[in-house]
């Protein structure tokens, strides 16, 4: 049993040696070899300023992430239902209050207590964006990121209007970087529409299975795509940026694969 | 929407485990919040606490995912047959086509929180025993809850704090509508931990007395735990059409405060969407809701917000309480929990009266009651409202003859 049928209107990219989709495209078909770079991450100058100060590399990447999918689209953030999927969201947020925890004064600050929900980003972005539609940040480990597009394309079948993925991660420093080595930040974005238009980049619909997960053909892309749950995404931004119909296998739970078919 | 039959349904919280043990404290108007100190707390703090935790035992096969937040989902799995269910469920269906979905905000991060005592004062490492992915991570508790039951579907945590086990009945709703599951274990699991005790103390939001939901003197939370789960199915599947009596989801509304990280929204316009959403998709009007399962947090201005939002959609008629003043504020677990009061409430007519609350706010004239209410109900709303301005409300309904 496959989903009906979802158009992409746009996607975004922000990774190691992948400063935007066009950058990271490039590397996907083979044009530009692939290497790591520091990503470098934008301040959000769509949050007013107090907010602006609150924020850490979790947040910026995943409104980078988020606007640039949503550039790319030509869309109203304003008006995206958006899912936001992160293995551990902000993991430096995290590891500070387990640290202040962990210390004879446990004097926790609020804002780094409101900022510790996994659906901080989300909350920020519905206050850079205006939007008051449907918003849900969710995780499933290494399954992160196909069970962020699951949710995505089954919210926008079910609205039958447009929606946003926004599948963002950022590493713990140590010492949980040791039991969660993540070894980049990277994000990913994409807006659905359950019509087809002038902004149609191709037309997708996911099913489960249990075949293995498509892996990449070059070893560094393999390597981040075994590495970073956002980075399961490669074969299927392989696919994309070949604009090529075809069937990727996402990595997902153990028994439980989700395959994309897309039609260019 | 399509409605879902909820099949089986179970809780377990400060009031005990299992349904029971909820309907007799709701009859008695009992609370579970006690003042005591918890774990390494400098301070008496007000909580609804599980009982027993400490005392459950994960199999052995599941043995790294030992901690508080899999202690207490194995000990709400194991009440009122629900267990079984799945298991029939299973037969049913197949273990690949039912899904997990469930909430939680902390998950088992209480273990992390001890880990960090005991790192290495030389390397800043933690100690051996820690399992981060299978106890701290976000995602441990669907893991748990679908490897328990061998199960191979799809899966995931949602967590937007206060609303993630409403919100997972939406995902179950739209995934079994997209037809790529036949049912879904829906609920949440939260648990005590330090996080959530000094963090909502230091934004100022716990009460140092048991809380008190739209009281003129209400002056915060006080943190609860517990665990809920839920199995859905479509309402007509298998040739069984929904039967008099079921209980069935019949309306889910989502939105989003667009507002602030940890305040509500002043007017509640976020709250005010969720509730017109789930009731334009249960195909209702405000009147035909008979009981109001208030989110009722029982700080000065989530209760202003959410009560000024039912004001305004429903007047002053309709009954609402919140049954925070009896569990506590279960956090991640609060939707799962209050879905199944309103379950109650449908199935034996009761309408629960508010613990904790003596004087009622007078700037919040909704019909909340004080005392239990007996009458036979239809449809209920169960809302639950969330820091980063996360909103879901739930319609629930009776199958009447």
């Amino acid at each position: 049993m496959s989903t009906a049928t979802i158009y992409l209107d746009g996607l975004s990219v922000l990774g190691p040696g992948m400063a935007d989709w066009n950058a990271a495209a490039a590397c996907l078909r083979g044009e530009q070899p692939f290497a790591v770079a520091e990503v470098s991450l934008p301040p959000v100058t769509a949050l007013p300023a107090t907010e602006r100060r609150r924020v850490g590399a979790a947040v910026k990447l995943a409104m980078a992430t988020g606007f640039a999918a949503v550039d790319a689209a030509g869309a109203d953030a304003a008006l995206l239902a958006n899912v936001f999927c992160s293995t551990g969201g902000d993991c430096d947020n995290c590891h500070n209050l387990l640290d202040v925890l962990a210390s004879d004064q446990r004097l926790v600050s609020p804002t780094r207590f409101h900022n510790s929900v996994h659906n901080a980003p989300a909350g920020y972005w519905g206050i850079a964006t205006g939007c008051t539609a449907a918003s849900t940040s969710l995780c499933a480990y290494d399954a992160t990121f196909a069970a962020g597009l699951l949710e995505t394309v089954t919210q926008v079948q079910a609205s039958g209007d447009r929606g946003l993925l926004v599948a963002f991660d950022t590493a713990y420093p140590q010492p949980l970087y040791a039991q969660r080595p993540i070894p980049y930040p990277m994000g990913v974005g994409m807006v659905f529409s359950a019509r087809r238009s002038e902004r149609s980049l191709a037309a997708l619909q996911l099913s489960l299975c249990n075949e293995a997960a498509s892996t990449m053909a070059d070893a560094a892309l393999e390597q981040l795509r075994q590495t970073i749950p956002a980075a399961r995404s490669l074969p299927l931004l392989q696919l994309l940026a070949q604009r090529s119909a075809g069937r990727v296998v996402l990595d997902y739970l153990d028994d439980c694969r989700l395959a994309v078919t897309v039609q260019a | 929407m399509q409605a879902l039959r909820l099949s089986a349904y179970t809780l377990t919280t400060a009031l005990g485990r299992g349904v029971e043990p909820h309907l007799a404290a709701l009859r008695a108007q009992r609370s579970g919040i006690v003042k005591k100190r918890w774990e390494t707390v400098e301070f008496d703090v007000c909580i609804g606490e599980v009982a027993g935790v400490d005392d459950i035992t994960l199999p052995a096969g599941l043995a790294a995912y030992d901690c508080r937040n899999n202690r207490l989902a194995l000990l709400g799995l194991q009440q009122d047959g629900f267990a079984e269910q799945i298991e029939a469920a299973k037969a049913r269906h197949g273990a690949g086509r039912i899904g997990v979905f469930l909430g939680s905000s902390t998950s088992g991060i209480l273990n992390s929180e001890l880990a960090y005592r005991e790192r290495d004062p030389a390397s800043g490492s933690l100690p051996a025993w820690l399992r981060y992915r299978e106890t701290h991570n976000g995602y441990s508790v669907a893991d748990f809850v679908r490897k328990h039951f061998a199960l191979s579907g799809p899966a995931c945590v949602v967590s937007t704090a206060c609303s993630s086990s409403a919100k997972v009945f939406g995902t179950a709703q739209r995934m079994l509508a997209a037809g790529l599951i036949d049912a879904a274990i829906v609920g949440g699991v939260d648990s005590l931990c330090l996080t959530t005790i000094y963090g909502f103390s230091s934004l100022q939001l716990v009460s140092g007395e048991p809380c008190r939901p739209f009281d003129v003197a209400r002056d915060g939370i006080s943190i609860g735990e517990g665990a809920a789960y839920v199995l859905l199915e479509r309402a007509d599947g298998a040739g069984e059409g929904a039967g008099e009596g079921e209980i069935l989801l019949t309306g889910v509304g989502e939105s989003s405060d667009a507002y602030h990280m940890s305040s509500p929204h002043p007017e509640g316009l976020g709250a005010c969407m969720a509730m017109q959403q789930a009731l334009q998709m249960a195909g209702l009007q405000p009147d035909d809701i008979g009981y109001i399962n208030l989110h009722g947090t029982a700080t000065p201005s989530n209760d202003a917000a959410e009560g000024a939002a039912v004001l305004a959609l429903f007047g002053q008629g309709t009954p609402c309480s919140s049954t925070k003043g009896h569990t506590g504020h279960t956090l991640g677990a609060a939707g799962g929990i209050e879905a199944i009061f309103c379950v109650l409430a449908l199935r034996d007519g009761l309408l629960p009266g508010g613990v904790g609350t003596s004087t009622l706010d007078p700037a919040l004239p909704v019909n909340y009651l004080l005392h239990n209410q007996q009458q036979p109900l239809q449809h209920v709303l169960n809302n639950s409202f969330g820091f980063g301005g996360s909103n879901c409300s739930l319609v629930f309904s009776q199958v009447t003859a």
